[in-house]
């Protein structure tokens, strides 16, 4: 666990950037700091390895205070990724994820065969391994620069803006990556992000910062999208907040129509959605495991406004408009 | 350290041969060689760094021009063609040449072409680009050039005085031939600080025809 | 001109030895000598304007002044070859601190940020990433100073020594175009050749370079 304990930072004729900040970030989660710039979000995460000091208070790792370690081996026990990588152009890409083993005095020949696997882990071929960073896309250096800070197998990971500086689609990519890496490795991850959107989805709880350095408020993406503490942190979320909270609930809870409500549609032999009569392409369908959002979704492109939902084995179960899901939300919001 | 000579009220009179004369020949044969030398090699340097045309003789001209040893051109100009102001001032040309060919042509190539594109877009005439956008934003390359090519002649001039020509060179070969340390001293000192004036004189002017835009001051 | 080499053959090879001695010796002083400096100027901010300026003043000081004042300063004779190499070493560590300055600032802030992040120590940092990443730009001005120095060599003679500028007094003296042309001409190729061996030397030990601006 790491714990800011009333950290403050104030630099010389710069103001406040960090304002009586206590949080803790739980182990083997991702904890997101997000806001707008100036925050003070980045400072706060560069805290963490003592890349700044704070001012006065305390920033401590397992109750340990920071303060109290040496620097730089501090800093080998902590990933770190920030945006555009950071790697170091005069290395192949093998010799950059090696870099901290090596560091920490393991023999250049098991730092290399560590770092191949790592590769692999986030999705590079070996290919890539005698390359140099310049040889590499955008999404590709950041995955070297992930693997980089995975090489030593730290229990703490430091990222700083690490997705902004790839296109949304490359980005979408990554997001999915690291859930997965994230998923099997459990890392106490600690990443500083301006977009509210890759918070909420990559966090399992966010932190979110306000001019001067003030921390707004903190808790899931659930509860800041449901409950936000006040107006800045509403508006903050975004205006269509109360759609994007529909991404944490499935449908399971969804009751459906029967099929034979929907005359529309088009089922082929084997009771599968094959489409609609009176539009081209696929029918938009649904597994109970989806979330509301995308059903939601479905239904506004869907040409007849319907989605359909499948089984395990594609047959098509029911369907619903989006007046059903209307109907879903005012009675959910009933028996609350 | 014996600074008699330098200090002596008579060497600094009007008289032939004067510290403040040898100043003046000097300058003289640095402000000749450079108004040509730069005569010529602006207009090629523009010109290739604005059409692209024959780059390599650009890049190559500065390298080239490093290696040529000073003091064996300037005497193969003089066994040639005789003693005399001529050859010497065809040899000191000759230094200025490749440096500033070279920042002329390095000033225009690395200029961000979008801001040429956009010189381009709103209407410019080439002539009014060249003129208008890429030599104002050539500049700082530029005059770098023009200042180590002047510190290239201003130190050929001193050595020119071994071809038997004035300038401050006079009193160090003079010197050195009657063993008078006291003027080899002076010599060195004089022009020392010439040079070194001279490219604060160029530092100072560089910085009064650059556009403010241009240099890292606008940014504080 | 083949003539001239054939019979003076003996008197130009010691000459052209003379020169190489006199110019490199002072590149490996300097290039020694500029790292340190170079590097201080870039560890302390507020030094760097000043070590700049005296870069440039100390380069545009003409050789010939320099090389009979360093007799008067070091107390050598005016002879000797002494003050040739200390003067040229004088222009290397000129030009070189400032180069070496403006490499170790041109590393991308990102790539030192991160080395520190990872736990590298400030020495270790220095020697395994800034210095490495600014090495183009070092040789670039290492590939400078060698040429400058083998040319400068040449004025030398005036005070008697200055390997292949012996042959520029001689012809000069005799009216004789042979040994001039000959000086010149092996002065040039040497400086190809140095400068060359430099660009060779800088591709085997910085490899990335070759693919920088190729890829996004």
């Amino acid at each position: 666990m790491i714990t800011f304990d009333d950290v403050v930072k104030v630099y010389p004729g710069g103001g406040t950037a960090v304002d009586h900040l206590s949080l803790e970030l739980p182990t083997g989660r991702t904890t997101v700091l997000v806001g707008p710039s100036g925050c003070g979000k980045t400072t706060s995460l560069r805290m963490i390895n003592r890349m700044i000091s704070p001012t006065s208070g305390r920033v401590l790792i397992d109750g340990q205070d920071v303060a109290g370690e040496d620097e730089a081996l501090l800093r080998r026990r902590i990933g770190y990724v920030i945006q555009h990588a950071g790697l170091f152009p005069h290395r192949t890409v093998l010799d950059n994820v090696a870099t901290v083993p090596m560091l920490l005095g393991r023999t250049r020949r098991q730092a290399r065969t560590d770092a191949l696997g790592l590769l692999e882990r986030v999705g590079l071929s070996a290919d890539f391994a005698k390359r140099y960073p310049a040889q590499l896309s955008g999404g590709q250096q950041q995955r070297v620069g992930v693997a980089r800070a995975l090489a030593a197998d730290p229990p703490i990971m430091v990222m700083d803006e690490p997705f902004s500086a790839v296109d949304p689609i490359v980005r979408e990519g990554l997001h999915r990556e690291f859930l997965r890496l994230q998923q099997d490795l459990g890392k106490t991850i600690a990443m500083v992000t301006h977009d509210i959107d890759e918070a909420i989805k990559l966090g399992d709880v966010v932190a979110i910062f306000r001019q001067g350095g003030v921390l707004a408020q903190v808790g899931t993406p659930r509860e800041l999208l449901e409950q936000p503490a006040d107006e800045f942190v509403a508006e903050f979320v975004g205006r269509d907040r109360g759609l994007r909270s529909l991404s944490f609930d499935t449908a399971a809870g969804l009751p459906v129509r029967p099929v034979s409500e929907a005359p529309d549609l088009l089922l082929d032999d084997a009771g599968r959605p094959a489409g609609w009569r009176t539009g081209g392409g696929a029918a938009g369908t649904f597994t109970s495991a989806d979330s509301l959002r995308l059903v939601t979704d479905l239904t506004i492109t869907s040409p007849a406004g319907m989605a359909v939902r499948v089984g395990p084995d594609g047959k098509a179960e029911g369907v619903v408009s989006h007046h059903d899901i209307a109907d879903h939300l005012v009675r959910r919001r009933e028996t609350k | 350290m014996n600074l008699s000579y330098l200090l002596d009220p008579a060497h600094w009179d009007l008289a032939d041969g004067s510290i403040p004369r040898l100043i003046l020949s000097h300058l003289w044969y640095v402000l000749l060689a450079l108004l040509i030398g730069t005569a010529i090699a602006l207009p090629v340097g523009l010109w290739i760094g604005h059409t692209g045309r024959g780059s390599f003789l650009a890049i190559n001209a500065g390298n080239a021009g490093r290696s040529l040893p000073t003091l064996g051109l300037l005497m193969l100009m003089v066994t040639l063609l005789g003693l005399g102001l001529a050859p010497v001032l065809i040899a000191l040309t000759v230094l200025v040449i490749p440096p500033v060919l070279t920042s002329a042509y390095a000033g225009i190539r690395t200029l961000d072409h979008r801001v040429v594109d956009a010189a381009k877009g709103v209407g410019m005439r080439p002539w009014q680009v060249l003129t208008k956008v890429e030599l104002p934003m050539a500049l700082p390359v530029l005059m770098s050039g023009f200042r180590s090519a002047t510190l290239q002649v201003v130190a050929t001039a001193t050595v020119a005085a071994a071809v038997g020509l004035n300038g401050l060179g006079r009193l160090l070969i003079d010197g050195l031939a009657v063993n008078d340390y006291s003027r080899v001293l002076a010599g060195a000192i004089v022009v020392a600080v010439l040079a070194v004036v001279l490219d604060l004189v160029f530092a100072l002017a560089q910085r009064w025809v650059v556009s403010p835009g241009l240099t890292e001051r606008s940014s504080k | 001109m083949i003539t001239y080499l054939s019979n003076n053959g003996d008197a130009v090879l010691a000459a052209l030895r003379q020169h190489i001695a006199l110019a490199l010796i002072p590149v490996l002083i300097g290039f020694v000598l500029a790292l340190p400096i170079g590097y201080l100027g870039v560890r302390f901010p507020w030094l760097y304007h000043p070590l700049v300026n005296t870069c440039g003043m100390l380069y545009s000081i003409p050789s010939l002044a320099l090389f009979v004042f360093l007799p008067v300063l070091l107390g050598t004779k005016i002879l000797s070859p002494l003050n040739i190499v200390v003067a040229l070493t004088i222009y290397t560590v000129a030009l070189l601190a400032r180069t070496v300055a403006d490499g170790l600032k041109s590393v991308d802030p990102l790539v030192v940020q991160s080395a520190t992040a990872m736990g590298y120590r400030r020495l270790r940092r220095l020697t395994d990433v800034e210095l490495p990443v600014a090495l183009p730009v070092i040789l670039a001005g290492l590939r400078v100073a060698t040429v400058a120095n083998i040319s400068l060599v040449s004025v030398g003679a005036l005070i008697g020594v200055g390997g292949l500028g012996q042959l520029f007094t001689r012809g000069f003296q005799l009216f004789y175009v042979e040994p001039i042309l000959v000086g010149i001409i092996l002065s040039v190729l040497l400086a190809a050749a140095a400068d060359l061996v430099i660009v060779l030397l800088g591709r085997l030990v910085t490899p990335w370079t070759r693919f920088q601006g190729a890829a996004s």
